[in-house]
């Protein structure tokens, strides 16, 4: 193979925001919602998510080494790039941009939520309802999470789309145009499970 | 829409600024024109007004204005420049089109030899890159190749049509000094002359270039380039074909056992 390297990386970057990151946020998201139905219903929820077999090996090379390659390798493209939506104005540049914005976003939002969940976890702190109840028991809180939710879900519906394009899924105008839908209503229906949960666990709802 | 005698009463000169650059290293700087109006003039004319007769609008002397120019009828793609922040050809804008003060700049992306003159080397280098060519030349006669339908023959047509301009690297966010991406119109060429019957008997080695650093991975799809193209050209549908080519190709080569390069199965 010639310098084929960063034809490979990029692939395996695209690669893993669908598959292991993308479905493990559909499992994540649907555990967060059983809050939906009660604290009590929650927690049996996280008893049996926690207790899983081989859940640390799943934790690493599910979730964590795949974030972080698809994180790092994210950041890089996000800075070789050059926003220019000053002077060209369209939805799609609009969508690029978003894109890059929202993945800078998430390596603060994901540090942080990994840091006061995961983290205090393995020092001790009881994975229950409570645990995210006391998260966003305040006002700031709840904001930084509805957005890290909002950029996640973005992130993944856009990436979808994109997705479709970069394996050359979806090739002509109207293919992609109908991704666009697709993609949209991803965005809708994630945000609704994700922030619908949230904002029962602050007790909002 | 004026008609030609209302045309011929507005007698208001027109008003330029035009941002200057004396030599490679130079610096940029804005110097405003004013040139007599006639009716149906485009930006290449009242440039060659003002090179007819260098004079600023503070009325001082000055250097006549740089630019580059072949065709005169958007075939050629070299007179492209921002005109009123919009890469384009300077000889199809015409006068009575344009906002004034209509403000003339080069295209950002390549390096400027003089004024509004730049170089855009880069693009013939990429499709050098790609072997944008059918390679038929030999030592004695192939006989007549095989024939093309005709309903891929007219899109073909299409994708032909690029003249090299440079204005979709202009509008690329991923076309800049910190990335080595070729931009989107060679990338659409590989589809053009890998869909050629005798060109995809080198299918495989554009693709293999496609795969290299600054290839067709680099696009972010923004998609900006299929919005500015003068020509239409589907530059995004082109970018996601020439992604399918080569993921089957690169599986292809790894898993096959012919390495990818029998020429025919590659499937578009
Ligand atoms: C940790 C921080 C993250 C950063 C910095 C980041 C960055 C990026 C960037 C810059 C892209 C655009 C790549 C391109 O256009 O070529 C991208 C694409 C993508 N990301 Fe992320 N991302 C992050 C987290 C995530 C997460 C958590 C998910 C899943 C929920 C995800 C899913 C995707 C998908 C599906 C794509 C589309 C891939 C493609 O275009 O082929 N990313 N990411
Ligand atoms: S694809 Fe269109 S915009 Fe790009 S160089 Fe060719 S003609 Fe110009
Ligand atoms: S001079 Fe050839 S395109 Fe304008």
């Amino acid at each position: 193979m010639a310098n084929h390297r960063d034809f490979v990386g990029r692939k395996i970057h695209s690669l893993l925001g669908v598959i292991p990151i993308g479905l493990f946020l559909l499992s994540h998201f649907t555990t967060n919602y059983f809050i939906v139905r009660g604290e009590e219903d929650f927690n049996k929820a996280a008893e049996i998510v926690g207790g899983v077999p081989y859940r640390l090996f799943l934790e690493v090379f599910v979730i964590f080494i795949p974030i972080i390659l698809h994180g790092v390798y994210g950041v890089y493209i996000a800075f070789t790039g050059s926003a220019n939506t000053g002077r060209y104005t369209y939805f799609r540049n609009w969508m690029y941009v978003l894109q890059r914005f929202s993945g800078i976003f998430l390596v603060v939002f994901i540090t942080w939520h990994v840091w006061e969940t995961r983290i205090a976890a393995a020092m001790g702190t009881a994975v229950d309802a409570s645990m995210m109840q006391n998260i966003v028991d305040n006002w700031f809180m709840l904001a930084f999470y509805i957005v890290g939710i909002l950029a996640t879900t973005f992130h993944l519906a856009n990436g979808l789309w994109t997705f479709c394009i970069t394996w050359g899924i979806t090739q002509s105008p109207a293919s992609q145009k109908a991704m666009s839908y697709v993609a949209a209503l991803v965005f809708i229906g994630l945000s609704f499970v994700g922030v619908r949960s949230i904002l029962t666990f602050a007790g909002v709802l | 829409m004026a008609t030609p005698l209302e045309q011929k009463t507005n007698q208001k000169p027109v008003q330029f600024i035009v941002q200057r650059q004396d030599g490679p290293d130079g610096k940029a700087y804005d110097e405003a024109f004013e040139v007599p109006y006639r009716p149906n003039m485009n930006v290449i004319s009242a440039l060659m007004e003002i090179r007819r007769n260098p004079v600023n609008a503070a009325g001082e002397k000055t250097t006549p204005i740089n630019w580059d120019m072949g065709c005169l009828e958007e075939v050629c793609g070299a007179c492209s420049m921002v005109i009123n922040g919009t890469p384009r050809q300077s000889c199809t804008a015409l006068v009575d089109k344009l906002e004034q003060p209509i403000r003339l700049q080069p295209m950002q992306t390549f390096p400027i030899v003089r004024d509004l003159q730049v170089d855009r080397q880069r693009m013939f280098d990429a499709l050098k890159k790609v072997k944008a060519w059918v390679p038929i030349d030999g030592t004695y006669d192939l006989g007549p190749g095989p024939r093309m339908p005709e309903n891929k023959r007219q899109w073909a047509y299409e994708l032909s049509k690029c003249m090299t301009c440079g204005v979709c690297l202009e509008a690329c966010p991923n076309v800049n000094d910190r990335s080595n991406f070729i931009g989107p119109a060679a990338l659409s060429q590989v589809r053009l002359f890998n869909s050629h019957p005798t060109g995809a008997f080198h299918k495989e080695e554009r693709l293999e270039a496609l795969m290299e650093d600054g290839g067709i991975m680099q696009c972010g799809n923004a998609q900006n380039c299929v919005e500015v193209c003068p020509k239409g050209i589907p530059l995004t549908t082109s970018i996601a074909a020439m992604n399918r080519q080569t993921t089957l190709h690169s599986f292809k080569k790894f898993f096959g056992s012919d390495e990818g390069r029998t020429g025919e199965a590659v499937s578009r």
